[in-house]
């Protein structure tokens, strides 16, 4: 069982705030993923959540138990740390075993344990190297196999791949994706991706300046966002925000198209423009159009098409994908 | 691309190096050449360098004049005692500083440095007088006290460079891991720790081997290290370069056999976090 729930939770260091009041329900068995630009408190939160921090106020709740006060090997909840924290003078073994050594688990079990750890993660060849001689896929895995090994209620990821290059990043996303599934073991993780936001959560928690913007599945998310902010920091590349009289002719105060869904066109309807950039991708063309007073917009367009800078274009939104937010920049429903 | 370098450089730089390395070995070299020559020979002019007429009678007489391994076990025991009790002191001192800090610690560290800055001389008279009311003078405990305080600062600086070093992170994954902060101490830290740990004790110990001023000063006899012993060759009727020789070549010998032996460690651990 892995049910974690946060009330009220607030954390200030000294006079400054660092979340303010957050309300959470994670379910069992679910991945959960917090994002939000650097400084938006999605780490604290984490570390709130694992112990390693205090909160100033409000309860969080472990299958119904608070725990804030309980210390954080006791919550039953194992971290992978960003710099993996793997400890360096011990080998794979060693690293793994660790936490189970601390609890005191018969050295037979223990290496039982171990040894099917290692061999999930494909690190049964490595178990007597030091961390040093592994490369930073290798170190990735053992950060995870120590957090398996102890069967914990919750993982807790701490941006565990943004020290690995491009490619080995989309593998270890799909790796612990699909581990999380067959341990059915509830997961948070924190990121600043969005991309890995979206491919990996079950819901994703929006944060910002310490406080929670949306929590919702990826597509929610994506299909209803619930203010500027959310519509802005999910999507890629982001929402085309239009104010002014185009918004108004949508009784809104601010318009928002995502650029896939504005239509290209060359006839005298829709939006004017020009193009300034080009991108082309084979499989996408993105154009950044200089649309004069709107600003400019940015489209994609699955395929090729045939534009270059300085060509003339005719933008027009599709109107049912549309979003429209009042002044205080939240979500119109109609 | 790497830097190209002619056979020709590298010959020259070699050259080189082993002549500063010469230069700088070559006083002990005398001194320890001396030691085996007789008084008169090493005053020799044009002095000789390897033909002349070796003897060991010098330490035969450094030994039976004045008691080289009493001095030798006092320096060991000053050396040590000094070394043991500042580690005791400066590993909580570093570890709260490196891993609590609060807003005055950086207040504390520099503060601490400024204390070498002052000449020792200048509060030579105020200890001294301590240290006769307190009856420690000449007391290898009075030494071990005021060398482990003269090295204080600098032990605490360096094992809290060390401690800096390791990262938060693996304290924190062992917390996750259930460890207390003993068994952090014990499985995580201390062993992270060791080459740092084990550098400081060296240079502490090498700095309390040498120190001569304090001992020089607060001691005879019965507590006399190694310093004193030397210093006793250079006497007003005039010095006995071959005795003198003979009894620093002694009084050098421990330090130099320990150095050889941990050289990579104290090199290691000086440069320890300079390279990634």
């Amino acid at each position: 069982m892995g049910q974690i729930t946060l009330q009220g939770v607030r954390k200030s260091f000294g006079p400054v705030n660092i979340i303010k009041d957050a309300n959470l329900d994670i379910e069992n068995g679910s991945f959960v993923v917090f994002v939000g630009p650097s400084g938006c408190g999605k780490t604290t939160l984490l570390r709130l959540i694992a112990g390693l921090e205090d909160v100033t106020g409000g309860q969080i709740l472990i299958d119904g138990r608070n725990v804030v006060d309980v210390p954080p090997a006791k919550r039953g909840l194992s971290m992978v740390f960003q710099s993996y924290a793997l400890y360096p003078h011990m080998s794979v073994r060693g690293n793994i075993a660790f936490g189970l050594k601390m609890a005191g688990l018969p050295r037979a079990e223990i290496d039982r344990k171990v040894e099917a750890a290692a061999a999930t993660l494909n690190l049964t060849p490595y178990l007597d190297r030091k961390p040093r001689e592994l490369s930073g896929g290798q170190r990735q895995r053992v950060a995870i196999g120590r957090a398996i090994v102890r069967e914990p209620k919750a993982f807790l990821f701490d941006e565990p791949l943004s020290n690995l290059d491009a490619a080995l990043r989309v593998q270890m996303r799909m790796e612990v994706t699909k581990l999380q599934k067959q341990l059915a073991t509830t997961a948070v993780y924190v990121t600043h991706d969005q991309v890995e936001a979206m491919t990996m959560a079950d819901k994703i928690v929006v944060l910002n300046a310490g406080g929670i913007e949306q929590y919702g599945s990826p597509l929610e998310l994506y299909e209803r966002p619930a203010n500027l902010f959310v519509a802005g920091f999910i999507g890629s590349p982001r929402m085309n925000f239009v104010s002014g009289e185009a918004a108004a002719r949508h009784g809104a105060v601010t318009i928002g198209i995502r650029p896939e869904h504005l239509k290209i066109g060359q006839e005298a309807e829709g939006w004017p423009g020009t193009v300034s950039v080009a991108e082309h991708l084979g499989s996408d063309t993105f154009l950044y159009v200089d649309a004069g007073k709107l600003g400019m917009l940015t489209c994609r367009y699955v395929g090729e098409l045939d534009l270059k800078a300085g060509d003339r274009v005719s933008l027009s939104p599709d109107p049912a994908r549309l979003h429209r937010f009042d002044k205080e920049g939240m979500a119109m429903r109609a | 691309m790497a830097r190209k370098v002619s056979p020709r450089r590298i010959w020259v730089s070699t050259g080189a190096a082993w002549f500063f390395g010469f230069l700088i070995f070559l006083p002990i070299l005398w001194m320890f050449l001396t030691s085996f020559k007789t008084e008169l020979e090493a005053f020799a002019m044009p002095p000789t360098f390897l033909f002349f007429h070796w003897t060991t009678e010098n330490y035969a007489t450094v030994q039976s004049r004045s008691d080289y391994f009493h001095h030798a076990l006092n320096s060991f025991i000053i050396a040590g005692g000094s070394t043991l009790v500042a580690m005791l002191i400066a590993v909580p001192a570093a570890w709260s500083m490196a891993f609590a800090p609060t807003r005055r610690t950086k207040d504390v560290l520099l503060w601490m440095l400024s204390t070498k800055m002052m000449p020792p001389v200048g509060v030579l008279v105020p200890i001294y007088l301590i240290y006769r009311d307190l009856g420690i003078l000449d007391t290898r405990a009075g030494l071990i006290v005021i060398l482990c305080l003269g090295n204080l600062p600098i032990v605490i600086w360096m094992l809290f460079t060390y401690f800096k070093e390791i990262p938060k992170d693996i304290l924190e994954a062992a917390r996750m891991d259930g460890a207390t902060i003993g068994r952090e101490l014990v499985y995580v830290l201390t062993p992270m720790a060791v080459p740092g740990l084990a550098s400081t004790m060296l240079l502490n110990f090498i700095l309390a081997w040498n120190e001569a001023f304090w001992t020089l000063n607060l001691s005879t006899i019965d507590a006399a290290p190694l310093t004193v012993f030397i210093a006793s060759y250079s006497s007003p009727e005039g010095l006995f370069w071959a005795k003198l020789s003979a009894a620093s070549t002694l009084a050098i010998a421990p330090i130099i056999v320990l150095g050889w032996f941990s050289q990579r460690q104290l090199v290691r651990g000086l440069t320890f976090g300079a390279v990634k």
